[in-house]
């Protein structure tokens, strides 16, 4: 009798248990924190964890809580990932996403619930065209738009021939779509690889080798990105043809470069919205504080999820924690009144991102760590090509 | 088209065929002559990746590391077989593949927690790093040229076993009719330990060649091991000579495919749609060859008629 009433007594305090808990706000994160790719999924998380120490676990006076959800690299796992958050976790706001591909899959689960939903990093052109959405937003990049600075740089170079190879999936068609984009020079081939069960690329540097190019232009995120460039290196084409990359190279992948002596990555050029040393306050405490806590530079992915909790801080302060006034929110994330990391930009009409694109090399810091620096400004405040298909 | 480009493009799609070989000869004898359906042969390919890199880059020796790796995985491939397969002998498929399937769970989770998460990056044995020409200006890698020389090694080797040793006549035997040569009296544990043993190295040595390529990650089993599969049912189930063959034809066909598929539809449809359309169907081109074969030979190239 006495273990039925008290469990007649423990339903009902978790009946009110929502009620009760209401001044804390709820935070989904979606990433890969199983196979290999959690080193991406672990540095963002790092970050998120750090944002959270730099704010106090509080945004204005509400404690704020993060949710974890793994995607396990695949995009019917983030989906189940991103359900269980919104109907389990009942969160308020989920964000996150490395892979455009996951976040294609997961994005109706947040948005039909009438959440608010806020890409970290993926940033596919679907749901910067005509499938834009209200609660979308997105706040570090649209894919087509840092290949596209690439495409700049090349022109810049008189780099005449590219050869263009890249994964079959959702980023990768728009990595090649927006190289092509600002490109003037002759593609002389293209190669799409199936994703991400390809990582021998011997036929397609043998055509590489055939087509001879003045350069070859990848997308290989991930731990595909240092196998890429190794094979490159061993099938006797570094030094023939030069390598021009996007989100290839990176913070995550740099120290095993170094680790492996692969000196032939210094000095190559990549293009980004953001560097670790790109010069502002708010992005040198981040850098500092980053270097302190883990011992390593953050990737720009890091670099975005801490900006990505500034970003949710902003709007849960403009509407003083009440998480239940949407309208507020989407107003304030519309606004992105906060210090980014990366400096000045805003927030454009599709809810992407207009902002500068630099080109950033590969360089030994004072410490002798491998890492990136940033040369110039390749374009400025950009705004992507698909905002205008866009109507909300 | 370049007879250059040709050439090289049939040299990495041997050298892809040799690698599917090593898999599928150990998978195609435990198939073959246990019946035993081993998902976990990927697993074993990880491993042999890992510990080989592990001494490579602890001694520094390449060949010390394929010498001990070998044995070491074969080694931990007959544990694996004595403390769970053997249980599973006289069960369905479906229990074997679930049991299997866990296997790879927990490898794939035990490598993460042995190895750094993102696995280990090995570097090329100096003395095999570089190029050398071969006719009509073609300079193609001396490693690759060593994986093909590696895979008829042991293609010879497994020859001389199957078809000249008294192991490999009983290998044929079981692979003919397991029942039978039970009854007559051979040590039927000891020939599923040996020949398990023995596909478990092959895997190895297959996972160490390729890590200097692939480096060593988690999972990296997966992605290889369905391509093995389609091989062993190509060349007909059990038989080591049928898995030759089978895996050289669809390393052709994948990486021909890859290559020049786009260069081949341009003919029939305009070469915008060609070049959209190449890579999805060139990644298909092994199943459609799969189907194409079982539909002609249900047994596949070489299967036994018996079974």
């Amino acid at each position: 009798m006495k273990s039925k009433i008290t469990l007649v007594i423990a339903m009902c305090l978790m009946l009110i248990a929502p009620n009760a808990f209401s001044a804390t706000v709820k935070l989904g994160f979606v990433t890969t924190l199983s196979t290999p790719a959690a080193v991406i999924g672990n540095d963002m998380r790092d970050a998120v964890e750090l944002a959270l120490e730099h704010i106090g676990h509080k945004m204005g006076s509400v404690d704020v809580e993060v949710v974890y959800g793994d995607d396990e690299f695949n995009p019917q796992k983030g989906k189940q990932a991103t359900e269980r958050l919104v109907t389990q976790d009942k969160v308020d706001i989920v964000f996150g996403y490395i892979w455009s591909h996951v976040l294609l899959a997961s994005a109706t689960t947040v948005l039909d619930a009438g959440k608010i939903l806020i890409s970290a990093n993926a940033g596919p052109s679907q749901l910067a065209g005509k499938g834009c959405h209200e609660n979308f937003f997105n706040i570090s990049w649209q894919n087509d738009q840092t290949p596209m600075a690439m495409g700049e740089v090349l022109n810049q170079r008189g780099v005449n021939s590219l050869y263009v190879i890249a994964p079959l999936y959702a980023a990768g068609k728009n990595m090649v779509a927006g190289v092509k984009r600002t490109y003037t020079g002759e593609i002389v081939g293209e190669d799409m690889t199936k994703w991400p069960d390809q990582i021998d690329w011997a036929a397609e540097l043998s055509k590489v080798k055939a087509a001879n190019p003045d350069g070859v232009f990848v997308f290989y995120p991930g731990k595909h990105g240092p196998a890429f460039i190794k094979q490159f290196q061993q099938s006797g084409l570094s030094g023939q043809v030069d390598l021009y990359t996007v989100f290839t190279v990176d913070s995550i992948s740099l120290p095993r470069f170094q680790q492996a002596e692969m000196s032939g990555v210094l000095g190559s050029t990549m293009t980004q919205f953001w560097a670790p040393d790109l010069d502002n306050a708010a992005n040198k405490k981040f850098v500092d504080a980053f270097k302190a806590k883990y011992g390593k530079y953050p990737s720009f992915y890091a670099a975005q999820s801490y900006d990505a909790v500034m970003y949710i801080k902003s709007a849960v302060e403009a509407v003083g924690g009440d998480m239940s006034n949407v309208d507020g929110l989407r107003a304030a994330l519309e606004n992105a009144d906060f210090d980014s990391l990366r400096g000045e930009f805003s927030m454009g009409p599709n809810h992407f991102p207009i902002q500068n694109f630099y080109s950033r090399e590969v360089v030994e810091d004072s410490d002798g760590v491998w890492t990136t620096s940033v040369r110039e400004t390749v374009l400025e405040m950009h705004q992507d090509v698909y905002a205008g298909e866009c109507s909300m | 088209m370049e007879w250059a480009l040709l050439i090289e493009q049939t040299l990495n799609g041997i050298q892809f065929g040799m690698l599917l070989f090593l898999l599928a000869a150990g998978l195609t004898l435990t198939f073959g002559i246990m019946d035993l359906v081993n998902l976990a042969h990927g697993s074993m390919y990880m491993l042999g990746a890992f510990v080989g890199a592990t001494i490579f880059l602890w001694s520094g020796s390449f060949i010390l590391a394929i010498l001990l790796a070998v044995p070491l995985v074969a080694g931990i491939g007959i544990l694996v077989e004595i403390s769970t397969l053997r249980t599973l002998y006289q069960r369905h498929h479906l229990d074997q593949v679930l049991a299997t399937f866990g296997l790879i769970l927990f490898f794939n989770e035990l490598v993460q927690v042995v190895w750094p998460l993102d696995g280990l990056s090995v570097p090329f044995p100096d003395y095999l790093n570089f190029t050398v020409p071969l006719l009509l200006g073609i300079e193609y890698s001396v490693y690759r040229l060593m994986i093909i020389g590696a895979g008829i090694v042991v293609a010879i080797g497994m020859y001389i076993l199957v078809a000249k040793t008294r192991l490999g006549m009983l290998i044929r035997a079981g692979a003919a009719d397991r029942t039978m040569i039970y009854a007559l009296g051979t040590n039927i544990r000891l020939l599923f330990t040996l020949v398990f043993g023995l596909g478990t190295a092959l895997g190895a040595l297959a996972g160490i060649l390729m890590a200097p390529i692939l480096g060593a990650n988690s999972g990296m089993g997966e992605q290889i091991i369905i391509i093995a599969f389609v091989v062993i049912v190509i060349g007909g189930i059990g038989s080591v000579r049928g898995s030759l063959i089978a895996a050289l034809i669809t390393g052709l066909i994948d990486t021909l495919g890859r290559s020049f598929l786009d260069v081949l539809l341009a003919f029939f449809i305009p070469v915008n749609a060609a070049e959209a359309a190449a890579p999805a169907i060139s990644s298909m081109l092994i199943y459609i060859f799969m189907t194409c074969v079982l539909f002609f030979k249900p047994q596949g190239l070489f299967g036994s008629q018996t079974r």
